[in-house]
């Protein structure tokens, strides 16, 4: 191996790592914020390609149906409970933005000729169909067992992502996907060639994060999050209720992984199941942040990229199986320096 | 109303309404009952809060006090009728109750020990802030006025503080509710005598601003001696009740509550 060679392995590296980084942030911030276990985190990044190329081909995202099927679910439900309390104008915002938005939605991608329409839009129109399927999903699969022990969350979470993956199959094909590149140029440093999609993986994956911690430091409901991570009986006497953070939560979370979809579609070629194997990298990073630090787990995510990167040179049938066997030494790391933490009082 | 047949039921239920000077009661709980699985940890609990009161629930460990305040609150489940403010709710729901002006102090603070004490304190203001009153940095000021000692320590973790510090950033965060009613849980349990007594003033000077407050306490003395009215909580169930200064000099109260220790509340309270 040569210089150029590493410099190559390590663009590589950097490029999934912060990919793995934005992922394992929005793992962090579910766990803390709901204790569920997000594993169903890379089927939304699988969404948010497949969605993005099945409008650059030309035909309607199926998606779009599963939102408003999604939405619909959620109408009867919130909508009923408002009915009968006798709040008919909850009950009207509840379907227009459960129904309402998803059918407008899908007119508007139905009706336009969106293989022709700029990237931009879109990917604003790919977000707009996959994001609001977090927080639906919490208000349908999880909000009525909000606190049930963790382990039954992670089960729930399992099962999401098994029907995520067969509809993914259904709605995408078992073909791979890959979008074209976002802009067509490179840079030279020295004897690295920095391609135009790295750039915007990287500088979009930094401003996210820098925005997701100017959100969670700056703005009452980034607080309140943060608030909730730290004491769910407290946050709750402040009238923040575990609803409105998990739903909040999800929304996030699903927008960090349909954005990460739609900016690794032209790097890599997305399967409907390739997501799993993307957010379980995620998933090692965050372990390395035992789950509660961000900065570890931006730092293990980093980690996690080159290493992925330098192994795919010297073993590349192994390199799942490296990437992986990482997470050995890491809980055993974490689990020996661990100490019992008094909670306060 | 004598020691021996406060206790009976009878009494109990005809004094229920009998907080006369609650002209305008804020809060009005009627036959309030809770059970943890078969046990019943409150029964048919009556209490009634006037605009401007303190009124005090005193009684044992063990008695109800804190499950009654969590009924009312919303966060536990209960059965009964609480009338909060004008309108009935069938089972409280503490973001509707913090909503509509209700805040709590657990007695276990529940404070965000990782964050500043002015991000706990801002959080304190979430519910208005969502409903669209976004006032905050005003009620900051006069919550730093209140408790400048919590202005001094702004910027510093909330876990990082005494006792008695975070006993007054919990009543701080829950005064930047701008609540109608404030309840209090055993706010001077733990705290050393000065900071104790710094409390109940504190207690004082909100009702002068037009707080009502209720108030449970272990501290019977210091609790009469601040409150309106009050009643006395034993086994789940209210065994007795009447204007704080009344029951101060009831007989089975000072032997129960303010008996031997009374010499030692007494100096802590005063």
């Amino acid at each position: 191996m040569d210089m150029s060679i590493a410099l190559i392995l390590s663009q590589d590296g950097i490029t999934n790592g912060a990919i793995y980084a934005l992922l394992a942030l929005a793992l962090v911030l579910v766990f803390a914020v709901t204790r569920v276990i997000f594993i169903q985190q890379g089927e939304f990044v699988a969404y948010g390609a497949l969605t993005l190329a099945m409008m650059q081909s030309g035909v309607l995202p199926a998606t779009v149906w599963m939102l408003v099927a999604m939405g619909a679910l959620v109408t009867v439900l919130d909508g009923g409970l408002a009915l009968k309390a006798g709040q008919g104008r909850r009950a009207a915002s509840v379907a227009g933005w459960n129904l309402g938005y998803p059918l407008a939605l899908a007119a508007v991608v139905g009706g336009l000729a969106v293989n022709e329409l700029p990237l931009a839009v879109q990917v604003l129109l790919t977000l707009a169909i996959v994001v609001p399927m977090g927080p639906m999903m919490y208000r349908l699969m999880y909000q009525p067992i909000a606190s049930a022990p963790v382990l039954v969350l992670l089960i729930v979470s399992v099962a999401l992502h098994i029907a995520m993956v067969g509809l993914g199959l259904l709605f995408f094909g078992a073909e791979g996907q890959r979008t074209p590149a976002f802009s067509e140029f490179s840079l030279e440093l020295g004897p690295l060639m920095v391609s135009a999609q790295t750039l915007w993986v990287v500088v979009v994956s930094v401003l996210l994060i820098v925005a997701l911690y100017q959100f969670f430091e700056r703005t009452l409901y980034g607080k309140a999050l943060r608030a909730t991570a730290i004491n769910r009986v407290g946050a709750q006497l402040m009238g923040i209720s575990p609803t409105l953070a998990g739903k909040l939560t999800f929304f996030l979370a699903a927008f960090i992984g349909a954005l990460s979809g739609v900016l690794i579609a032209p790097i890599t070629t997305i399967y409907y199941d390739t997501g799993f194997l993307i957010g379980l990298k995620g998933f090692v990073a965050a372990i390395i942040g035992g789950l509660a630090s961000y900065p570890l787990a931006a730092v293990g995510a980093l980690a996690v990229g080159l290493l992925e990167a330098f192994a795919s040179f010297w073993a590349s049938a192994y390199k799942e199986v490296i990437v992986f066997t990482l997470i050995i030494p890491v809980l055993l790391w974490r689990s020996l320096r661990s100490h019992h933490v008094e909670e306060e009082e | 109303m004598s020691g021996e047949n406060a206790m009976n039921k009878q009494t109990q239920g005809s004094a229920a309404s009998s907080n006369a000077d609650a002209k305008n009661p804020v809060l009005e709980v009627k036959d309030l009952c809770v059970s943890y699985g078969k046990v019943e940890a409150l029964t048919d609990a009556s209490l009634t809060v006037g605009e401007g009161q303190i009124v005090t629930v005193i009684g044992p460990n063990g008695a109800g006090k804190t499950t009654m305040l969590s009924a009312i609150m919303g966060v536990l489940g209960s059965r009964g009728q609480v009338a909060f403010d004008g309108s009935v709710e069938g089972v409280p729901e503490v973001e509707r109750m913090v909503a509509r002006g209700m805040t709590l102090v657990p007695e276990k603070r529940e404070l965000f020990g990782e964050m500043s004490v002015e991000d706990n304190l801002v959080l304190g203001a979430f519910q208005r802030y969502r409903m669209g009153k976004r006032d905050h940095a005003q009620t900051l000021e006069e919550v730093y006025a209140l408790f400048p000692r919590l202005k001094e320590r702004r910027s510093q973790a909330a876990g990082t503080m005494s006792g008695g510090e975070r006993q007054m950033l919990a009543v701080g965060r829950a005064l930047m509710a701008k609540p109608k009613l404030l309840m209090l849980d055993e706010p001077s349990l733990g705290l050393a005598p000065l900071i104790v007594r710094e409390i109940f003033r504190i207690i004082s000077e909100l009702r002068r601003r037009g707080v009502s407050i209720l108030l449970v306490e272990q501290n019977a003395r210091a609790a009469l001696q601040v409150a309106d009215y009050a009643y006395v909580l034993e086994t789940g169930q209210i065994a007795m009740q009447g204007p704080a200064h009344e029951l101060a000099d009831d007989p089975r109260v000072i032997e129960a509550y303010l008996g031997l220790g009374g010499k030692h509340q007494a100096m802590l309270s005063t």
